[in-house]
């Protein structure tokens, strides 16, 4: 079969290794360049300074950016969670006509180019009168998060009864303590891996936020603006440096969560649909980074 | 709410599922009916109107100059060709380079490794993209990281740095975790005793790829294609940050009509063309079982 | 009825992305209405700004006496800053340091209000050519004050570029292909026709943002023959500094501020106005016609007025204060920075710049056969795609 001979094993170790190499070398310059002494950045490095780092600090629009983002991340993700969860439920356990577009539909936000998505994010914003504020970030990211759960929690409804929601009624449970005791620990992986992935998307998004925030930056924005102008260009890898260090906690978590739930290959022969899709929910979920 | 009457409720809901399934759905459909879908169903009605090149106020009548506009002008053609044959360029590298990562990954490595390398895949994802694309431009700058290190093995220098072929690279780099992530998954859901079959009838090494695992692992290509595609067919920043002169993109021209501009008719017009392309990739990836593996 | 109501619902949509909403109009620029005094500040400034133009130099300390805090978006072009000021109904930003191609689309816009320049002390020592210059001022109303202005320059690698250029000529000729950079920027067309104006006198071009629709394409057609040559049309400034200190661009139009910061990164850098003259900027500070921190702006235009800041500002972009006792700060910070900047030029170096304006149909000369920005954004993109 394919790789089961020792060379072809090495081969696709090699092309996995190369592949590796490929992804992580503009980060290891991204993290180099943080301790470049001058605002240009030029090959080789002219020497090592760790100045940018207390000025980054002391930046107080770097904090207010990260802090802008946490808070847009995390609302955007709540009401991601709670739509993405709804619309999961309804297509999993309900026949309803329009049921076959519910995917198609929540998918369009991020898969038709993010120009677009902003551009009618943009007028719906304008139509209203709304202020361009944290809200109508929101608005827009939780508009294309919602797909993420979605699809996180669809798949992992589909692997589990509904006898199981059937039986707790029958024993006299209400609806609240159903989804309380039942229903929620079923999903709750599901919808946690669903959430980060959320997150992720979130706080990595610039090209729909252009159009959905005012004056107020998120780090993204402010990231594109000191790229641009190139002030304290060293101060954007030190800020970088430390969201990569500290997004290894829930990456490591989203790790941990899809294992469990048996992502990296749980049994031999076991190909339930749980961990492929688990695997392959960051895809959705990233899909709109840019 | 007392407990007798959450009970009633309840069972209420439990006897009328469509009731259910309603109150399910209102949530979700009202925000996608109201926020998106009917702002971008006006915003592509505004593509039949034009705007006033005195007031730059837009005329609410019916034209097609804004189509004729693009038909007509070979600038952009042009550019609506350069970023569809890039879209797909980027597209076909993702999938060569991912398959046999993704096989290394899902069939090969231990589990251990397993877990190191899909933190490996995800970090990309949580770390900026607009610095990674930056990064780029220092690799691939005339005095750069790359001609630096050619030059020390001796193999000359290239040339590359704010072109198409820049973009081609950056955009395969950055797009490359969403590939390798869904074929990932299809890989390892198809089941070895397949695989082992096929050897065991003799396939081996291409044939057993060609015809037993390539068919298998389709939908979680295809579900891959259409981040990579999409992403790239919409994107206006890696161009502005990697191009060079003659690398506009759609997304730039329609970024410059609605942002610098102000001609949204135009903007929305020429939009139609990504719109289009992408409702029909979607439609026939949603045939071929992409949406399973996405 | 229907049909009306739809037509709202449309209108309101595309509201915010449509020039001058009309709500936004002139009633805040008559003058009866003007402040007479600077109240407290409101503690926040949002300003639309050129790369350069809110330094920490002279922020910090603006904020430190004022309150004010200061949040500066950055623009890189005339049409961005336009746009950037009508967003949300104009009342994200409060002020915007305009250029003399988007100041009168943003009067006629109604998206910025008149200023009492009474309110600004050191307004009184401008040069006159800027106390009350016509793209800021129209019909006696003051729609801004005056800020900095100078030419965009031909800037080279003095150890690549070898004799040092004198020309124009030298972004459009072939010697230097593949290594030339010139700005992202539609305006760039009054560049070539300057140029053409001076080499090809028999366009009859006498005014580089007054063309015909002839004149137009021959300006058109030198900018499509120079599109091959060019490495990467610019979109900031820090671009272009890039592009020089890595060697992928040679030579290219810039402004002072790219030669400055190459400068102080050792890169070694010439720059010059060639013979057949320069286009420029003369740049205003204007205020939202919505603004949500008046006090903050008026107190902002006070603080960059004074000739201390004028001067750390002039040098640090390289540019011309409109304050004429900048030059002897000037001199305090950098010796013979005065004379280099031409903060004590005679009139007629003022005079010698084009200054940047947006093209209209009406040249001036009572006909309407000029070509309008629309057309020359329009060409900008068949030149560049």
């Amino acid at each position: 079969m394919i790789g089961s001979g020792r060379w072809s094993r090495i081969a696709f170790a090699v092309w996995a290794a190369l592949i590796m190499l490929f992804l992580f070398f503009p980060i290891v310059i991204i993290m180099l360049y943080a301790f470049n002494p001058s605002n240009v950045q030029s090959w080789p490095l002219s020497g090592l300074s760790t100045r940018w780092f207390s000025s980054t600090w002391h930046n107080t629009e770097v904090r207010q950016a990260l802090w802008l983002s946490l808070r847009a991340g995390l609302l955007a993700t709540g009401v991601a969670m709670l739509l993405g969860t709804m619309a999961a439920f309804a297509v999993d356990r309900f026949r309803f006509f329009g049921r076959e577009a519910v995917s198609l539909v929540l998918v369009l936000p991020i898969a038709l180019p993010g120009i677009i998505t902003g551009m009618a994010l943009n007028s719906f914003i304008s139509f209203n009168s709304l202020t361009f504020s944290l809200l109508t970030i929101v608005i827009g990211h939780a508009t294309f998060c919602i797909v993420t759960v979605y699809n996180n929690v669809l798949a992992r409804l589909r692997r589990t009864q509904s006898s199981l929601v059937e039986a707790s009624m029958d024993l006299g449970a209400d609806g609240w303590q159903t989804f309380r005791y039942v229903t929620l620990p079923m999903i709750a992986t599901a919808l946690v891996a669903g959430g980060l992935l959320a997150f992720a998307l979130s706080f990595d998004e610039i090209v729909v936020t252009t159009f959905t925030a005012g004056a107020q930056n998120t780090l993204p924005i402010w990231i594109f603006a000191h790229i641009r102008n190139g002030q304290q260009l060293p101060q954007v890898n030190v800020v970088v440096l430390f969201v990569i260090l500290v997004s290894l906690l829930p990456v490591a978590l989203a790790q941990r969560l899809t294992r469990d739930t048996g992502v990296l290959r749980s049994g031999r022969g076991a190909p339930a649909p749980g961990p492929a899709r688990a695997t392959a929910a960051p895809a959705i979920g990233a899909g709109a980074a840019p | 709410m007392n407990g007798a009457a959450r009970t009633r409720v309840s069972a209420a809901l439990f006897r009328r599922p469509w009731l259910r399934a309603g109150l399910l759905l209102s949530g979700p459909t009202a925000w996608f009916v109201l926020i998106y879908l009917g702002a971008l169903f006006l915003l592509f009605l505004s593509a039949f109107w034009s705007v006033d090149s005195f007031s730059g106020k837009i005329v609410h009548s019916w034209t097609l100059t804004n189509f004729e506009t693009l038909f007509k002008v070979s600038a952009y053609r042009t550019i609506a060709l350069r970023t569809i044959g890039i879209a797909a360029a980027v597209t076909v590298t993702d999938i060569v380079l991912a398959v046999p990562f993704a096989f290394f990954a899902a069939r090969i490595a231990s589990r251990r490794l397993q877990a190191a390398l899909f933190v490996a895949v995800l970090i990309p994802l949580w770390s900026s993209y607009l610095v990674r694309v930056f990064a780029w431009r220092l690799i691939l700058a005339k005095e750069g990281v790359l001609n630096w290190f050619l030059g020390q093995v001796g193999l000359g220098s290239v040339n590359i740095g704010y072109s198409n072929w820049a973009m081609w690279i950056v955009f395969s780099y950055i797009w490359l975790p969403f590939m390798i992530l869904p074929v990932w998954a299809a890989i390892e859901r198809v089941p070895e005793s397949l695989i082992e079959a096929s050897a065991d009838l003799g396939a081996r090494g291409w044939r057993s790829f060609r015809s037993v695992l390539l068919p298998l692992i389709l939908p979680g290509i295809l579900a891959g294609s259409i981040f990579t595609f999409s992403l790239t067919l919409g994107d206006f920043i890696t161009p502005t940050l990697v191009g060079g002169a003659g690398s506009t993109f759609i997304g730039n021209v329609v970024y410059q009509e609605v942002g610098i501009s102000n001609n949204v008719p135009f903007a929305a017009a020429f939009a139609t063309v990504p719109l289009v392309i992408m409702g029909i990739y979607l439609l026939v990836a949603r045939r071929l079982g992409a949406f399973e593996a996405l | 009825m229907r049909l009306a109501k739809i037509d709202w619902a449309l209108a309101g949509v595309l509201g915010v992305m449509t020039i001058g909403v009309s709500a936004c109009g002139s009633s805040s620029s008559s003058s009866s209405n003007l402040p007479t005094k600077i109240g407290n500040g409101e503690g926040q400034l949002n300003l639309v700004a050129w790369e350069g133009y809110a330094q920490p130099e002279w922020v910090k300390p603006f904020e430190k006496a004022t309150g004010c805090q200061v949040h500066a978006k950055y623009a890189g072009s005339s049409d961005e800053m336009v746009t950037l000021m009508r967003q949300g109904g104009g009342s994200t930003y409060d002020m915007v340091s305009a250029s003399g191609d988007a100041s009168l689309r943003l009067i006629s816009g109604g998206n910025v209000a008149a200023m009492n320049v009474n309110l600004v002390p050191e307004w009184k020592n401008f040069i006159p050519q800027l106390q009350s210059p016509g793209h800021n001022t129209v019909k006696g109303v003051h729609y801004g004050i005056s800020l900095q202005w100078g030419p965009n320059t031909l800037l080279y690698n003095s150890k690549v570029v070898k004799p040092a250029p004198t020309s124009w000529e030298a972004i459009y000729s072939p010697k230097y292909k593949g290594a030339i950079t010139v700005p992202a920027n539609p305006i760039q067309i009054a560049d070539a026709a300057l140029y053409l104006s001076k080499t090809r006198p028999s366009l009859g071009i006498t005014d580089p943002y007054e063309l015909t629709e002839a004149q137009l394409g021959a300006a058109v057609s030198l900018l499509k023959q120079q599109r091959p040559l060019i490495k990467k049309y610019w979109t900031a400034a820090a671009d272009e500094v890039e592009l020089f200190k890595n060697g992928d661009a040679v030579i290219g139009a810039a402004w002072p501020l790219q030669a400055n910061n190459l400068e102080a990164d050792k890169v070694p850098v010439g720059e010059l106005i060639p013979t057949q003259g320069a286009t420029g900027w003369a740049d205003t500070w204007m205020l939202a016609a919505h603004a949500k921190h008046p006090n903050c702006a008026y107190k902002w235009v006070n603080w960059v007025s004074t000739p201390k800041v004028q001067a750390e500002q002039a040098i640090s972009f390289g540019e011309t204060p409109a304050n004429t006792k900048a030059c002897a700060f000037m001199e305090q910070i950098k010796k013979g920075s005065c004379t280099k900047y031409h903060a004590n030029a005679p009139s007629a170096y003022f005079q010698s710049i084009k200054f940047w304006k947006t093209p209209v149909k009406n040249c001036g000369n009572g006909k309407e056969d000029c070509t309008d920005y629309s057309v020359w954004q329009r060409k900008w993109t068949e030149i560049t795609a």
